[in-house]
């Protein structure tokens, strides 16, 4: 149990170092991917099991993607390191990280019955009752924040292709 | 003592966010810099819900959730401006506010 | 019914918004049907409201409706509330009844300016602002009117902006009402301190359990919305606004700076009369000052050259007969005097405008002359005008009021005799000035010639309000000549009735009204014999040395707009030029400071995000290390 932690925790550690030393953006990502979900294990074994799920599906999932979309259209800026960026090796860091990640997940699932912290549904109930009750204003202050975030990168979006490319 | 831990594994992973985002030129890496030290702060705050049982180190997670997902959609579309205006992404390029 | 009662001062608002948002858009006939459309269903509300009203009148003495709370905090709640007595219905229904007269004509006085939609978009905020006031339930929301009022005034008078001069009238006007606003104000500020309320019925109650008569805080309060009634009344001495507020167009004068805002004073002094009666100090000053206006006012309006000038001085002699009535404690005569006033005084206004628009904007009445042929309908509406305001007996309404008025003042137990002597003398002025300016303009030999009759649309609100002239003051007989009462019982639920002071016996009322009407056509007939060109004895009194002084005293409104300038006006720009120098000295320090403050800190501003990222990091980590300090 607690060894998962410090070993998730190295994993988080060496790949965040990996992304802020890295030269290739694609590569950087690949390894923040990995410290994400490094990150989400830690989540889960601290007994946040839906913050956890949040972590892989929001961050590791759709702000990753965004990420990686926005490096393509990038590409004539990085063009010349395209070729590069295929190569197997570059490949052996992330998997080597994702791997101590499996066995990890995988001793946790062949543990089966053992529970990191007891009364965990009870514990999500709460955070969904707290949100909606003292915390409500949070709530409607981050609808107020998600929709100038649409606005704005709707309108950022739409000057850009009005720019000509070329220029 | 593993709260503890990880509380100590969020100030490694700010430090690290920090590092990053100061000394790297590139505006990708430097936006990649600003998601790391707010996992960090969502560490943080995850720790010491579960230090002390409370449930609201988690409302504070999805808050910055919510935070990142509306700073990287409007960061990201920025980018993608400054690379069509200056052709680089060299964050020390776009000094036009230079008082 | 009655429930309607909301809509009435949001329907001109409604037009105010349509036309102001897209006024550019729609047609002149389009803009034309919204802006009196609106203002005319304001009128038809207000009809269908009074029916109800009336059914459960004398049991149901007023209906109150609150729409929503406009502040609310701890100790103070100020509602959008309407409050619908007898004393507001009237002036509801003179605003819209005669708003929409004025708004018809105005459909064919302005039909050749160009800014033909932004002038209905400020008439119909303008009556918006007006029945805000009217019908405010709370002094908050009647301040929210006033105030709505006095900017319209100021766009109204500046509408033909491109006249530095007129812009120069219209900020003037507002300047100067501005005095009586912030004292108004400080009123409100004190009544909330001291009672804890702003509520009209509520803050009178409290103030009259809480403040003996004459105590000095109710004196101070009464003091200071009295200064923000003459202000807005244009009473002495405040005035200087008011004739120069004649350069917007003629509509404007009529319906602002005659009919309704004008008499707004009269309004709110009436309105609190509870709490200036607590203040007799302040209630006979009320009727100094109107003696000593409609006295001064009637000797200028008798000098004037301009048409519109002379009807502006003789508003503000009309207005100076309801202070004195107000100050005589004869609340009820005060306003029939203003429902007959607003009546002949717009019926006058949109008679000079007639005469002006025939030909083509002159306004020197010595110009004119010899028009009683050529505009006859112009001519009769003018003349029952004229007739009602010089109080012309049992034919006209002006005779009614103004007699009440004076009969007020020479029974009510506040007054002196010397007043009534005053207010007589009045009286006698306003006959000779009504008529100087009939015969000045319809008689004797033509100068110029006019265009022909207005159309349609001017000529039926100047043949309405010449039969309203005419009839209304029949609401209330004298009981010397048949005794019909139907306004003084009405206003009597809201407005106490005069006492009549004792050892004045009632038969003493036909000596007194003999009095009056002696006066009134002594004016007339002096009038006559003064300036029909066939006796030129004026002109041979104007010609000598004094004569021709006094008259251009009286000319200049009695040099107050002079004496002003000299206190006022001048050593305050002298104060800034000269004495200017030394303050400078000092914010020029401020400027040399700020600009090296910002020379050295603009270093910092790199332009570099990682910089400021950095610097930002740095002043968290100083914080964190003092806070573990």
């Amino acid at each position: 149990m607690e060894v998962l932690f410090y070993i998730a925790a190295a994993v988080t550690f060496l790949a965040t170092l990996r992304v802020i030393t890295h030269v290739h953006p694609v590569h950087a990502l690949l390894y923040l991917v990995v410290a994400l979900i490094a990150l989400a294990l830690i989540f889960y074994l601290l007994g946040a099991q839906f913050a956890a799920a949040l972590e892989i599906i929001i961050y590791g999932g759709a702000i990753m993607v965004l990420f990686i979309f926005v490096v393509m259209l990038l590409g004539p800026l990085a063009v010349e390191q395209e070729k590069s960026w295929l190569t197997p090796g570059t490949w052996v860091g992330p998997s080597v990280l994702a791997l101590v990640l499996l066995g990890e997940v995988g001793y946790l699932i062949a543990a089966g019955d053992y529970l990191p912290i007891s009364g965990m549904e009870t514990r999500q109930k709460g955070v969904s009752i707290v949100l909606y009750g003292p915390y409500i204003i949070g709530v409607e202050l981050a609808s107020m924040l998600l929709l100038p975030g649409l606005i704005g990168a709707y309108h950022l979006g739409r000057r850009l292709s009005k720019e000509p490319r070329s220029c | 003592m593993l709260t503890t831990h990880a509380l100590m594994l969020a100030i490694l992973l700010f430090g690290l966010g920090l590092v990053g985002l100061l000394s790297r030129r590139n505006i990708l890496y430097m936006l990649l810099s600003l998601e790391i030290m707010l996992n960090a702060a969502s560490l943080a705050f995850i720790a010491g819900g579960a230090r002390w049982g409370q449930v609201d180190g988690e409302v504070m997670f999805l808050f910055i959730l919510t935070l990142a997902a509306a700073e990287v959609s409007v960061a990201l579309g920025i980018v993608l401006q400054l690379s069509y205006r200056f052709h680089t992404l060299d964050a020390d390029a776009f000094s036009e506010m230079k008082g | 019914m009655l429930k309607l009662l909301w809509l009435i001062p949001v329907l001109p608002l409604a037009g105010f918004l349509v036309l102001a948002l897209c006024g550019g858009r729609l047609s002149r006939r389009q803009v034309a049907w919204v802006g009196c459309g609106s203002v005319g269903t304001a009128a038809v509300t207000t009809a269908l409201v009074s029916v109800d009203f009336f059914q459960g009148f004398p049991d149901r003495a007023f209906y109150q409706q609150t729409l929503w709370n406009w502040i609310d905090t701890s100790g103070m709640t100020v509602g959008v509330s309407w409050y619908l007595d007898a004393l507001s219905l009237l002036m509801v229904a003179v605003i819209t009844g005669i708003g929409f007269l004025i708004h018809l004509y105005s459909v064919e006085y302005l039909s050749g300016d160009d800014g033909y939609s932004r002038f209905f978009a400020y008439m119909n905020l303008f009556v918006a602002a007006m029945l805000t006031l009217v019908l405010a339930d709370n002094l908050l929301l009647l301040y929210l009117g006033w105030e709505g009022v006095g900017l319209c005034s100021y766009l109204l008078i500046g509408f033909w902006y491109r006249e530095p001069e007129y812009g120069t009238a219209a900020q003037k006007a507002f300047i100067v009402t501005r005095i009586g606003d912030t004292a108004f104000a400080i009123g409100l500020f004190i009544l909330f301190t001291q009672l804890h309320s702003l509520s009209i019925q509520q803050v009178q109650t409290l103030a009259a359990e809480a403040w003996p008569i004459g105590s000095t805080r109710a004196v101070i309060v009464a003091a200071l919305l009295l200064i923000g009634a003459v202000g807005k009344s244009a009473q002495l001495p405040l005035q200087v606004w008011l004739p120069d507020a004649m350069a917007g167009p003629t509509p404007v004068s009529a319906l602002i700076h005659a009919a309704t805002m004008v008499t707004a004073g009269v309004y709110l002094i009436a309105r609190m009369h509870q709490l200036v009666a607590l203040a007799p100090l302040v209630q006979e000053t009320v009727a100094v000052i109107g003696l000593l206006t409609l006295l001064l006012a009637a000797c200028s309006a008798l000098v004037q050259r301009d048409i519109k000038r002379v009807l502006a001085y003789s508003t503000m002699s009309q207005i100076g007969y309801m202070f004195l009535a107000l100050g005589v404690g004869a609340w009820s005569a005060a306003l029939f005097h203003f429902l007959t006033h607003s009546c002949f005084k717009a019926l006058l206004f949109l008679a000079a405008g007639s005469v002006i628009h025939s030909l083509h904007h002159e306004q020197d009445i010595f110009r004119m002359g010899g028009l009683r042929r050529q505009l006859p309908v112009t001519f009769w509406t003018f003349l029952i005008g004229a007739a009602a305001m010089s109080g012309v007996p049992l034919i006209t309404a002006g005779f009614y009021s103004k007699d009440w008025i004076l009969w007020s003042v020479w029974s009510s137990p506040l007054s002196h005799h010397w007043i009534w002597f005053g207010a007589l003398l009045g009286t006698l002025l306003t006959g000779l000035y009504s008529f100087r300016l009939v015969i000045r303009v319809f008689f004797g030999e033509a100068h110029t010639l006019a265009s022909g009759e207005p159309g349609f649309a001017m000529r039926v609100p100047l043949v309405v309000l010449a039969l309203f002239a005419l009839t209304i003051g029949f609401l209330e007989v004298p009981h010397t000549l048949g005794h019909l009462s139907l306004f003084s019982p009405y206003l009597s639920h809201v407005l106490p009735t005069l006492e009549i002071r004792a050892g004045i016996d009632e038969s003493s009322e036909t000596l007194e009204q003999i009095a009056v009407t002696c006066s009134a056509l002594l004016g007339i007939g002096l009038a006559a014999v003064l300036f029909l060109p066939r006796f030129n004895f004026i002109e041979r009194c104007a010609d000598m040395p004094a004569g021709h002084a006094l008259a251009t005293w009286w000319q200049n409104g009695w040099g107050f707009d002079r004496l002003y300038d000299r206190l006022i006006v001048r050593p305050w720009l002298h104060l800034t030029r000269d004495s200017g120098e030394i303050l400078d000295h000092g914010s020029k320090l401020l400027v040399i400071g700020a600009e090296s403050c910002h020379a050295w800190l603009s270093h910092t501003q790199t332009g570099h995000v990682r910089w400021y990222a950095a610097t930002v990091a740095v002043g968290t980590l100083v914080l964190l290390g003092l806070f573990a300090l």
